[in-house]
């Protein structure tokens, strides 16, 4: 008897994102896999949503476009009611609801989404299959997350939630300090995952705009 | 008919839950005017080959290629969706015509919702296409995964043809050049995948046409001095 058909695939990658006092940085390296074979070294796992808000997926790629497809077309009726771009703390909402919507036959998507909260300050939010999420100072999701988030721990000191008063969990470091760690988390990352290397392709946010950078990886 | 929800008023549809009559791998490869595609014209039913004239690549509207493997009713099926679509937008005679990432995205979307429904397309789609001198290559997958990049290759050719692509391939090809890429890969093929046969179909498309050309073989070499006395080193090795 040979193995059942499966609507799911992993195409692997990993993704990244910190938050900054005024920036955020959201990176995800550009590999698509299939099994032991790398379908195409140059393929994108983010997507700008809104104006301050870029979400990066990795998981099972047809579920990410379908779902990054859907967050766009909600973001568009949004702006069409509201006459404004969504926040990207409405977004992260948006974000877990559309995934819980489909609890009982999920998009096999890791989500981080990453960006300024109204007030202009980084935010990131992390987010499992089904939509549960919080909003943290950093994350990281996919294949190489459990290589990069004891380095992102270490280096960025989060305080403890149990903390009173309630202490912040955004980054004091600088956004090219932030930007050079993510290279470094990546390079590292792309070592030893097969799933991460070719290219990460860094997203950077701040009240200027949006910027990319492309940085070669390690393409075995 | 299996009611394989248990419900004694409704009657579901069959599912695909394995392929029959299935076509073998596809490649493609951009060079410096336009794509070249390449696939076999078998058809297998398991292991017996028991169709050796299937045109697996097939020209969709004034700017595209359709190159398919796996289940060949599927395809056939594909191919059905794809002409309503172009009649479609002919109606509209506008002067506007449906170029390769629209039927690329149309594509995505269609195996993406069998996929979602639990009867997929059995079909990995190759899709070139050239339009206002932009090339544009891409594949998907029976389970809705799409990409494009500059050479693809689907089934085997993944494993075989890929690796030769990936250091081969330049950006200003000549055809000539791509050509003997393909073929390189092709005959590789022919040697490695039980599935394969030696009778090729190779289209083209550039802004002006798109051609598919009559089916060939590759020269195949077996003289190996190896394959001439099999049983020579037979003891002490495997």
């Amino acid at each position: 008897m040979g193995s059942r058909w499966s609507p799911y695939d992993n195409n692997g990658g990993t993704c990244v994102a910190i938050a900054g006092a005024n920036y955020c940085v959201v990176a995800a390296d550009t590999r698509m896999s299939t099994g032991y074979s790398i379908l195409t070294r140059e393929y994108s796992k983010t997507c700008k949503l809104a104006d301050k808000c870029v979400l990066a997926s990795s998981g099972f790629q047809a579920d990410v476009r379908a779902l990054q497809k859907n967050l766009s077309a909600k973001h568009l009726f949004y702006q069409h009611q509201h006459n404004k771009q969504m926040s990207c703390p409405a977004m992260g909402q948006l974000l877990s609801n559309t995934l819980y919507y489909k609890r009982f036959f999920p998009y096999y998507a890791f989500n981080v989404l990453g960006g300024l909260d109204n007030e202009g300050k980084g935010c990131v939010f992390t987010y499992d299959a089904v939509g549960s999420y919080e909003r943290v100072g950093y994350s990281t999701q996919g294949s190489g997350s459990s290589l990069i988030m004891p380095v992102l721990d270490n280096q960025l000191k989060s305080p403890s939630p149990l903390l009173l008063p309630a202490k912040d969990a955004i980054t004091p470091l600088s956004e090219s300090e932030a930007v050079d760690l993510v290279k470094d988390v990546f390079a590292s990352a792309t070592e030893r995952d097969i799933y991460t290397g070719d290219k990460v392709e860094i997203v950077i946010i701040n009240d200027v705009g949006i910027r990319r950078e492309y940085i070669d990886l390690r393409k075995d | 008919m299996q009611n394989l929800m248990g419900s004694p008023m409704e009657m579901e549809l069959e599912r695909t839950l394995y392929p029959y009559v299935t076509g073998s791998s596809v490649l493609a490869i951009k060079y410096k005017y336009g794509i070249l595609m390449a696939a076999d014209t078998g058809g297998s039913y398991g292991s017996t080959l028991r169709f050796k004239d299937i045109q697996r690549i097939k020209t969709i509207g004034k700017h595209s290629l359709l190159g398919a493997g796996g289940e060949i009713s599927d395809f056939q099926e594909i191919l059905k969706y794809l002409d309503e679509l172009i009649v479609y937008d002919n109606m509209w005679d506008d002067g506007n015509s449906l170029g390769p990432k629209e039927l690329h995205n149309y594509l995505a979307r269609v195996m993406y919702d069998r996929r979602n429904k639990f009867n997929p397309l059995w079909n990995s789609l190759v899709l070139a296409g050239i339009k206002n001198g932009e090339k544009y290559l891409g594949v998907v997958t029976m389970l809705g995964v799409h990409y494009k990049d500059n050479y693809v290759a689907t089934g085997f050719g993944n494993y075989l043809a890929v690796p030769i692509l990936r250091k081969e391939w330049r950006d200003d090809l000549s055809i000539e050049e791509a050509m003997k890429i393909l073929e390189k890969c092709m005959r590789i093929l022919l040697y490695r995948d039980r599935s394969s046969i030696n009778k090729y179909q190779i289209a083209e498309i550039t802004d002006i046409e798109a051609t598919i050309f009559s089916p060939y073989s590759l020269k195949t070499f077996w003289g190996f001095s190896a394959f001439k006395e099999p049983a020579k080193s037979a003891e002490g090795s495997w």
